[in-house]
């Protein structure tokens, strides 16, 4: 009986058979580079992953001292003192606080009406323009914001906006005191401008993923433009805009230079915003080359990992708002 | 009922004029800051601000050409190590990636991304400059390579994502093994896409003053190599501003008009390319 050879298992290259499990087929696909290449991009995605790790473990242990020394006290006491090595960041929160908080006061509803008008008001073509631009002012570098904001906004501030809030709102202890120019205020204002282009652009994405059957259904119900708009579409995308905000306040918290340029850095506690005051980054942009002892150095590092895990948590909040609403919205046709 | 009606439309009409308003109002504070800037820094921008040495304090006159050539330095070590992180990490995660790790990887840049950049130098400092006992380019530069890299990583991710998965199939149908398929097919169809993300990276680390304010730290002076501190323009505009000299406010205004028009120039032409030939449609 005569056997005819039968080799289609020679003859066809060995990666293009079915995978096989075990050694012999990591080392086909090592052989034809598969594996190189997917090892090589693993350890480069890997790096990222360790740089975050080794990132958050650095500021851990160089903030040691301050943490066995002050523990919890260290948050909720305002003593700065490095010459008698007492340290309390209280001033420091505070500051960061009320700037944000004043900015996204402000920065809110310009924000959201700006975005309202790009995403249901203006034609494409201009919504699409207009968006670009206020991209670019998102691009602007802080520092340069902060120069404007010391021979611009602080004359400004100083000349005309101040003295005219404490002749009218003057009753009010958040407008009382003397007017420098510089201060919480200041440094709001400088955090409304960074901050709006992140509010618009986002709140626009989410009120354009909003399916297009809302606005029409309320529209044949005669509601009126703005009615459809502000009664049925903001509040389907209101998850993601309350995301924006959150994304936006992160920004806001760490922002450094301009707000260093602007607030006056003075670490004191005052009801009014006019008074100069200081915030965690600005303290540790001004104070970190100058720290001489270890516990004053390792307590602006506490500062850092105060300021970093406030971000990240606000961060992921307010990506997980994002996420569910775009969608909600896309997912359906 | 009729009034009613007229209230319903004027409510709409006010409304609606309003957000208009406010757009318009975001839009003009960009018009002020580029008017300003633009107007200010270029009447101060001289031959000599380009190509001299700071003067001595309280001096007038000198330039800021360390800091320009500081500048460029801390860019180019943030883009050799910040570039082929992303890059590789991005095509980890568009061709390779699993379920879990990929998650991790993905986390970790949205991670890195919302960190503070003051935080950022406090980690330079702590990594390379606390080890080196002294302020250095290096430290700068990889300060702003650590930032560049979450951006790199999730535009790359992206773009890769956005080839249609025919042009894959048909490449392995042809033969070819997986890597070949994508550094001869799926990059080269994104390459425009991807270096568009990393050019915009760049420009929004080239802006960055906090994370070098204590690493590569500053210098009157030209420095040489990577070890030793370093001018930027974004510290020098920082430290210009807020010094008492006139003559350096002006020199502040010319550096900042440098930096932001780079920044524009970067971001516009981006805009651009990505514009002119957009990637394959998504989806």
């Amino acid at each position: 009986m005569s056997t005819i050879p039968v080799s289609t298992e020679a003859q066809i290259p060995p990666r293009l058979l079915a995978p096989r499990g075990g050694l012999s087929s990591f080392l086909q696909r090592l052989r034809s580079g598969d594996e190189i290449a997917h090892l090589i991009t693993l350890a480069f995605a890997a790096a990222t992953v360790l740089i975050t790790v080794l990132l958050v473990y650095e500021l851990w242990i160089h903030s040691a001292l301050p943490r066995q020394r002050f523990g919890w006290r260290f948050l909720v006491t305002s003593t700065w003192d490095p010459v008698f090595e007492n340290f309390g960041a209280l001033p420091f929160i505070f500051g960061t606080l009320v700037t944000s908080a004043v900015s996204l006061v402000l920065a809110l509803p310009l924000g959201v009406g700006a975005a309202i008008f790009l995403a249901e008001l203006a034609p494409p073509r201009v919504s699409q323009r207009l968006a670009f631009v206020i991209e670019l002012l998102a691009a602007v570098p802080s520092v340069i914001l902060g120069l404007l904001g010391i021979f611009l906004l602080v004359p400004f501030l100083r000349s005309e906006v101040e003295p005219f809030l404490k002749a009218t709102l003057g009753f009010l202890p958040l407008f009382q005191g003397q007017i420098y120019g510089i201060g919480l205020l200041a440094a709001s204002v400088i955090l409304t401008i960074m901050i709006i282009p992140f509010i618009i652009s986002i709140s626009r994405e989410v009120l354009l993923a909003v399916p297009v059957d809302q606005r029409e259904a309320a529209l044949a119900l005669g509601a009126t433009r703005w009615e459809a708009t502000w009664r049925v579409v903001v509040p389907y995308a209101k998850t993601g805009i309350y995301g924006s905000i959150f994304l936006a306040l992160a920004r806001a918290l760490g922002e450094t230079m301009a707000v260093t340029m602007v607030i006056g850095n003075d670490p004191r506690i005052s009801s009014s915003l006019f008074a100069p005051g200081y915030t965690i980054a600005a303290v540790i942009a001004n104070e970190f080359t100058e720290a001489t002892g270890n516990l004053y150095l390792q307590s602006l590092v506490e500062l850092g990992l105060v300021l970093f895990l406030v971000t990240i948590i606000i961060n992921a909040v307010a990506r997980v708002l994002i996420v569910v609403t775009t969608r909600r919205g896309t997912g359906r046709p | 009922m009729n009034s009613r009606l007229g209230w319903r439309k004027f409510v709409n009409a006010f409304m609606l004029t309003l957000t208009g308003l406010c757009a318009l109002l975001s839009v003009s504070v960009l018009l002020i800051v580029l008017g300003y800037l633009g107007w200010n820094g270029w009447q101060y921008l001289t031959w000599t601000f380009l190509t001299h040495l700071p003067a001595p304090v309280g001096e007038s006159g000198g330039g800021m050409a360390n800091a320009i050539v500081g500048s460029a330095k801390l860019l180019l070590v943030a883009a050799v190590t910040g570039i082929p992180t992303g890059l590789l990490g991005g095509i980890y995660l568009a061709e390779f990636g699993g379920r879990t790790f990929a998650f991790l990887v993905r986390y970790s840049a949205d991670l890195l991304n919302g960190v503070p950049s003051i935080v950022m130098g406090i980690f330079a400092y702590t990594v390379v400059v606390l080890p080196m006992h002294h302020f250095s380019a290096l430290a700068g530069g990889l300060a702003l390579g650590v930032m560049l890299i979450p951006v790199v990583l999730r535009s790359t991710e992206d773009f890769l994502r956005a080839v249609p998965n025919p042009l894959r199939e048909g490449a392995l149908a042809l033969g070819a093994s997986k890597w070949k398929a994508i550094a001869t097919i799926v990059i080269p169809a994104s390459i425009r896409a991807i270096a568009t993300g990393a050019l915009l990276g760049l420009a929004r680390v080239a802006g960055e003053t906090a994370p070098l304010l204590f690493t590569s730290f500053n210098n009157q002076f030209w420095s040489h190599g990577l070890n030793q501190p370093t001018a930027s323009l974004p510290v020098m505009i920082y430290q210009y501003a807020i010094s008492p000299y006139a003559d350096w406010h002006r020199q502040a205004w010319a550096a900042g008009f440098i930096l932001l028009m780079l920044v524009l120039i970067a971001n516009i032409g981006a805009r651009l390319i990505l514009s002119r030939k957009s990637p394959a449609p998504r989806g």
